[in-house]
């Protein structure tokens, strides 16, 4: 794996752990996904979708669903 | 222009309401309570003669030449120590009056060398004034008497000297150390006529407590302690009022001219930052505007291999410009993209910025508060609805509780600090929440009530706990909770915060504070009738800055300690313009004004103004863009008056992502750590050659004035237009007002900030519009700035930093700051305030020291997962066992080849304040430094190189 994705998986699972501490999932995903759509250059929005299509393993559950979130739209 | 000497009332002004009227010399006066009959005087032009009196310092009565008398009274008082009062008749001329000053002065001139035509202060002497003042005509006492003529001089200060042979004893220097500054270094030692000044115990003055702010020699009214410059070089002729370029506290200075030489910087007295007093950066380290290192001609060169060519203005832009669309023809138009600076103006920044997005068709476009304040500006946008600390600095006079949370106001914010220290001083309680003992915790007539000595990395468990306690104890204020935030996030925040795991007691095995503490903090804070919280980036620079800055916000809202004087959250910013830079629109997805790239309607209004279709998109942020480096994906860069190759983490990963571009632009004063991994330099101009404005840590927006010509002919923000017009984007500003007009126009929160304005006002706090015409020292008095005007509650859950203690790194390392030098160290380094601090070093504590065999100035490495470096270390108690702590004030210690790629994780800014490190006895530098030692040895060769074929070409 790539230092880059390793960085991007990393980044992804620090935002998700600041939105966990919402109890209602839905809501902490929906606050993820903002994030990344607000923050991340279309570039690394791509490569994360990317890691999550292929393989996803190295994302907390959180991440995933945010992700899977963000590749749906 | 004129040196046009600001006028001395010579007492403190009084901020009573009520008002008396008298009579002075058959004037009628009125003038508030409190005030003295001196500033009376002076304020309808009587000026009585004065010698111990200034007004930046409480009167002392001491000199005896004010003496006035009263009709009616008895004797004759001191004008200075004699309140104003009712239908007083004074009279301040009469030949008694005449007898008893012609008196004094003649005492005071009889121990007084008479060499006022050599003399330093000549034309600037107060002494000198008062006997012309007086018509002293004759000294009758035996000038063979006992006398103090022959006392030594003090040259130990490398900007003033102390020559106590002229030395009046008149208190001024003491009571400037005490009250304007609050070090309390000076005294008088002895009695009578063995009276003296005396630094510390009779020490020289860099053998004493001095912290060389230089209130003293400004306070002096003779030539006893006089600037060296001015000794050098005489009075200054003219003065022009600019912004200080160092730190986040934005001081007003006079800088007091010679033609086009600075002879000294005086701190303004109607700064409103500052109030005329500066710290010894400000005041004294200028010399690096004319430092030989200056970089005057604009270069280029093909490998940074290459030695380095002067080139024309006209060939390097249009080199520069050529390669940026080379290399977007090549890699695509995101593959460019440029990094703003806090050390640049707001009109600099602003072009930047504009260039990025409307000339280089992308939003990458960074700045150095990434790696600073970005959390702030995340945490309390999201929270008040804005991204800025809420009070102005005099607000800290009215605070009764003073909370500081990983900040060191003495070495990075000093002139506030003073500030905070008088109020301190006063009456206020203070909380300090810090791995380390700061100065702020025990310093004279100070002592802070509680110091959390929490562990690195556990802010948010310790905010959350604080927050426990107020919620739990019931100190919530519900009024105003219930009047100005949005309930349901209150609810839901209420609820998450009382869980047992937030509580004092739970959080104490994370944080390490004791639990009693943290609930008396707590009561301390929340029962205060204001509580401020003042904040550094000891809460940004964590991988939870975001989360802490979201806490302090919930803190403060919860207590209801927003909207008025005396309360607030107020982040010290590091460098003078992390403000307005970040204002400006420096960071990849927020336009000026903090609106986001993707809002249509914003990004409609910069198009229809900028005549250009603008990404909807957020560009890359620095790390990001370092990363697309390696990925080749990002291969030009152009970089203004910021040095990423020294300030930033990880510094191989940053040098080896530096290396791996096809064109990096370095503008800067000098050929900085960054130029040396660059094919274009462009020669910057300093804050004295340029105008502009910066915004400090309170929002106001200072003058920048041009008081000398570009070294290199250009403002730096004509560069940026150069550079512009040169990639197809026309600019055509004149002068930087019509930048500032541009900005204002498209920025509801600066409509109502125009140059003229500030020439009038002096500075504007933003919000400046038609709602407060003259700016908003205090926000979110009514409402929070967020759409629905309601204060937004957020949880903040402690996640611990993946930055883990282990048996090979045992110890965490903390970096920051010290007084004397300033961030990356370009600017002091090249001053003489490296005789206080000329190198980094690593603050171990004894325990751990005496683990591994380490004495002071031993050579020690510090190893971490991201790299090693070598530095000295001092044993110093001042650090926990277990936290050790350095600088980054020079390229070669390298402290960010140690800091890792960590970082907030909402904004990146990196984690600085927590590395896990190793650290053993050496005897020699680090691989990483003897390797840059050699490459950079290199690059200044490269430099010469290319000066000398410039020089053998003319020839």
């Amino acid at each position: 794996m790539s230092h880059k994705i390793e960085r991007l998986i990393k980044m992804a699972n620090d935002i998700s752990n600041f939105f966990n501490t919402e109890t209602d999932k839905e809501l902490a995903a929906e606050g993820v996904k903002k994030h990344l759509l607000r923050a991340w250059e279309p570039r690394m929005r791509h490569e994360i979708i990317a890691y999550y299509q292929q393989d996803g393993s190295g994302l907390s559950p959180l991440a995933k669903e945010a992700v899977k979130m963000l590749a749906a739209d | 222009m004129s040196i046009n000497k600001q006028q001395d009332f010579g007492t403190p002004a009084s901020d009573a309401q009520q008002t008396v009227t008298l009579e002075i010399d058959g004037f009628k006066v009125t003038a508030p309570v409190g005030t003295s009959i001196m500033r009376a005087a002076a304020s309808i032009g009587i000026d009585i003669p004065k010698l111990c009196a200034t007004d930046s310092i409480e009167p002392f009565g001491s000199c005896r030449l004010c003496v006035v008398q009263i009709e009616g009274g008895r004797g004759m008082p001191a004008s200075c120590t004699t309140p104003v009062a009712e239908g007083l008749k004074i009279s301040t001329q009469n030949q008694k009056l005449a007898d008893v000053r012609r008196g004094v002065m003649e005492l005071y001139i009889s121990d007084h060398p008479l060499d006022c035509l050599t003399c330093s202060a000549n034309g600037d002497c107060e002494l000198q004034d008062m006997a012309g003042a007086v018509g002293l005509r004759e000294v009758r006492y035996n000038p063979a008497g006992e006398n103090h003529l022959g006392a030594v001089k003090d040259e130990s200060n490398p900007y003033f000297s102390f020559d106590p042979s002229k030395c009046i004893v008149c208190s001024r220097c003491v009571r400037a150390c005490e009250e304007t500054q609050g070090t309390f270094a000076l005294t008088i030692d002895g009695r009578g006529f063995d009276s003296k000044v005396s630094p510390s115990e009779n020490q020289a003055f860099m053998d004493s407590e001095c912290v060389s702010c230089g209130a003293c020699v400004q306070a002096c009214p003779t030539a006893t302690l006089m600037e060296k410059s001015v000794i050098d070089h005489g009075q200054p002729e003219h003065a022009i009022v600019t912004t200080c370029a160092y730190c986040g506290v934005g001081c007003s200075f006079r800088a007091e001219m010679k033609g086009e030489q600075v002879i000294r910087m005086v701190p303004n007295k109607d700064g409103q930052a500052n109030h005329g007093h500066s710290c010894v950066k400000g005041r004294f380290a200028f010399g690096y505007t004319t430092h030989k290192d200056r970089v005057t001609k604009p270069m280029i060169r093909a490998s940074i291999s290459d030695p380095w060519k002067e080139v024309s203005w006209e060939e390097a832009i249009n080199h520069a410009a050529s390669e940026l669309k080379r290399i977007q023809q090549k890699y695509g138009k995101d593959s460019i993209g440029g990094i703003t600076s806090s050390r640049c103006t707001n009109e600099e920044v602003y072009l930047m910025q504009k260039l990025i997005r409307a000339g280089f068709g992308n939003n990458n476009v960074d700045t150095c508060a990434r790696v600073c304040h970005s959390p702030t500006g995340y945490g309390l946008k999201q929270t008040f609805g804005e991204s800025s600390g809420t009070q102005d600095f005099d607000s800290v006079m009215e605070a009764d509780v003073i909370m500081v949370i990983g900040a060191n106001p003495t070495d990075g914010h000093p002139v506030f600090a003073s500030l905070m220290k008088k109020r301190l001083r006063q009456a206020a309680k203070l909380i300090v929440a810090d791995p380390r003992q700061i100065d702020l915790v025990r310093t004279p007539h100070i002592q802070a009530d509680y110091h959390l000595k929490l562990r690195p990395s556990t802010n948010v468990a310790l905010i959350n706990a604080l927050a426990y306690v107020i919620v739990t104890e019931n100190l919530v204020d519900e009024d105003f909770v219930n009047a100005r935030c949005d309930m349901e996030s209150f609810s839901k925040w209420r609820t998450f915060i009382a869980q047992e795991q937030n509580s004092p007691e739970a959080a104490e095995s994370i944080t390490g504070v004791p639990a009693a503490d943290v609930r008396a903090a707590a009561r301390l804070y929340a029962t205060a009738k204001n509580a401020a919280i003042y904040y550094g980036l000891g809460v940004t620079e964590h991988s939870q800055g975001s989360t802490t800055v979201i806490g302090i916000a919930n803190l403060a809202m919860a207590t209801g300690n927003l909207g008025r004087k005396g309360v607030g959250v107020n982040p010290l910013r590091g460098q003078n313009n992390v403000q307005g830079s970040c204002d400006m629109g420096s960071f990849p997805h927020e336009y000026p004004g903090y609106r986001h790239v993707a809002n249509d309607d914003t990004r409609h209004l910069f198009e229809a103004t900028w005549h250009t279709d603008l990404s909807p998109e957020p560009g890359l942020r620095i790390p990001n863009m370092f990363e697309a480096a390696l990925d080749k994906t990002f291969m030009g860069l152009y970089v203004q008056g910021e040095d990423i190759a020294q300030s930033d983490p990880d510094t191989q990963h940053v040098h080896a992502a530096l290396r791996s571009m096809e064109c990096v632009i370095v503008q800067d004063l000098f050929l900085n750590e960054t130029a040396k991994f660059a094919h274009v330099f462009f020669p910057g101009s300093s804050f004295l050659e340029k105008n502009g404005t910066f915004t400090n840590a309170e929002r106001r927006i200072s003058p920048v004035r041009k008081v000398m010509t570009p070294l290199a002919k250009y403002q730096d923000w004509e560069v940026t237009q150069m550079l512009a017009n040169a990639m197809g984007y026309p600019m055509n500003y004149s002068h930087p007002s019509e930048i500032m007009a541009e900005l204002a126009s498209l920025t509801p929160t600066f409509a109502g900030v125009s140059y003229e304005k500030i020439d009038r006002l002096g500075s504007i706090q933003w919000p400046c519009n038609d709602e407060a015409p003259e700016g908003t020292p205090i926000m979110h008095k009514g409402e929070f700035m967020r759409d629905d005007g309601k204060g937004l509650f957020m949880l903040t859950g402690y996640v611990p930093t993946a930055e883990k203690v282990t048996p090979k790194f045992p110890l965490i390392l903390t970096t920051g700051r010290i007084l004397s030098q300033y961030n990356v160290g370009a600017q002091t380094r090249r001053t003489q305030n490296n005789v206080w601090h000329a190198e980094d070093i690593l603050e171990i504590h004894p325990h751990d020291a005496e683990d591994r065999g380490i004495n002071n100035q031993d050579w020690v490495g510090i190893k971490s997962r991201a790299g090693e470096t070598v530095l000295r270390a001092l044993v110093s108690e001042r650090m926990q066992p277990g936290i050790v702590y350095t600088t980054f004030h020079f390229p070669e210690s390298g402290a960010n080849v140690i800091t890792t790629d960590n970082s907030d994780w909402a904004t990146n800014c990196p984690e600085y304040k927590v590395t896990a490190v190793q650290v053993t006895k050496v005897n020699q530098p680090s691989e990483w430094q003897k390797n840059y030692r050699a490459f950079s040895e290199d690059q200044l060769e490269l430099l010469a190189q290319g000066r000398d074929g410039e020089e053998k070409e003319t020839a």
